[in-house]
C-alpha cells in the first residue's frame, strides 16, 4: 500500500535537494496546447511524456506548462518551445513517441527537430 | 474524444479557467441502476444560469480565437448517446457543478480511458489548486484529497515528480475501476 510515510520520505528528499525551484524561474518553456482540440487530438500523453522526460534527464531550467487553444486546431497536438534568446519553435501533430527526440535534440543539443515543426507540415 | 477521461480533463480545465481553488471530481458507477455519473464541482467564479445554459450550445464561447466552444457540448453528446443527460448548474461567485449521467452498459458509452492520466495532468499543471478525486464502483470507493497530501508535504510542491509518481501508484493500488 502506498502510505503517507512514503510521501513523507519524498518530502524530506525534496527539501534536501539543492535545486528547489519555483515555477517563475526564467528558462526554457515547453508549452502544450490543452484546449478541447488539443485534448481530443492526444495532448494529454504528450504533456505527461514531456514532464517525465524532463524529470528523467534531470533538466533543471526547463518548465513544462500548458495553454489553451493556439488557433491551429488541425495541427494539434501543438507544442511550442521557447528557449531564451531564440525564436519560438512550434511542433505540430506531436505524439508521445516524438517527445524524447525533441528533448534530446532541441532542448539538450540546441537543434530544433525541423521535421516535426509546423513549417515542415505546411510545405 | 475517444475516452470519457478526456472529456473530464477538458471540462475540468473550465474550472481552472474560472479561477477555482478547489475542484471536486467524481466518477461513480452503480451497476444496480446501470448508471455512470461523472461530475466536476468547483468554487470558481461561476456563471449566471443563462450563461450556463448557453455553454451547452456549441456556437457559444467566451474565447476569441474561434467562434465555437465544443468542450461541454461534446461531453453532453457523449452522455445523451447512452440515454443519459448532462446538467450544468452555476451561480456567480459561488461556483459551478457539471454532472453527466451515462448508461453504464450502453453500447455507445465511450470507455473511461486513462483517468489516472487526467488526474495527474490536472495536479501537475495546477499545483496551487486543490483537488478532491472520488471514484466509486458500487460499494467500493477511493478518495484522493490533495489537501491531505499538502499537509504532509509541508511546502513541497504537488507537481514534484516523485509526488506525481506516488499519486500514480496510489491510484493503481486503490482505484475500484481498474
Amino acid at each position: 500500500m502506498k502510505s503517507l510515510e512514503e510521501l513523507k520520505a519524498i518530502r524530506d528528499k525534496a527539501k534536501s535537494a539543492i535545486n528547489v525551484r519555483e515555477e517563475s524561474d526564467a528558462g526554457t518553456r515547453i508549452v502544450v496546447g490543452m484546449a478541447t482540440c488539443g485534448i481530443a487530438a492526444g495532448a494529454r500523453p504528450v504533456l505527461n511524456a514531456f514532464a517525465e522526460e524532463v524529470n528523467r534527464r534531470g533538466l533543471k531550467d526547463v518548465m513544462v506548462t500548458q495553454t489553451g487553444c493556439i488557433g491551429i486546431c488541425q495541427y494539434e497536438p501543438v507544442v511550442e518551445v521557447y528557449v531564451p534568446g531564440q525564436e519560438k519553435v512550434t511542433y505540430v501533430k506531436m505524439t508521445r513517441e516524438k517527445v524524447a527526440e525533441v528533448i534530446t535534440e532541441h532542448i539538450v543539443n540546441g537543434r530544433p527537430v525541423t521535421a516535426y515543426t509546423i513549417g515542415a507540415y505546411q510545405n | 474524444m475517444r475516452e470519457l477521461s478526456l472529456n473530464l480533463l477538458d471540462v475540468a480545465q473550465n474550472s481552472l479557467t474560472a479561477g477555482a481553488s478547489l475542484v471536486e471530481i467524481g466518477v461513480l458507477v452503480n451497476t444496480d441502476k446501470d448508471l455512470l455519473n461523472i461530475y466536476v464541482k468547483d468554487n470558481g467564479k461561476g456563471m449566471t444560469q443563462q450563461q450556463a445554459d448557453a455553454a451547452q450550445n456549441p456556437f457559444f464561447t467566451t474565447r476569441t480565437t474561434r467562434k465555437v466552444g465544443l468542450g461541454i457540448p461534446l461531453f453532453k453528446m457523449a452522455a445523451e448517446m447512452t440515454g443519459g443527460k448532462l446538467a450544468l448548474t452555476s451561480q456567480p461567485n459561488v461556483g459551478t457543478l457539471i454532472s453527466a449521467n451515462f448508461g453504464w452498459t450502453h453500447i455507445d458509452r465511450m470507455p473511461l480511458g486513462d483517468l489516472c492520466g487526467t488526474l495527474t495532468v490536472l495536479i501537475r499543471m495546477n499545483p496551487h489548486v486543490d483537488f478532491v478525486y472520488i471514484e466509486r464502483f458500487n460499494d467500493k470507493e477511493m478518495t484522493l484529497d490533495t489537501r491531505e497530501l499538502r499537509e504532509v508535504l509541508e511546502g513541497v510542491s504537488l507537481s514534484n515528480p516523485d509526488v506525481i509518481a506516488w499519486i500514480e501508484e496510489f491510484y493503481k493500488e486503490n482505484s475500484p475501476l481498474i
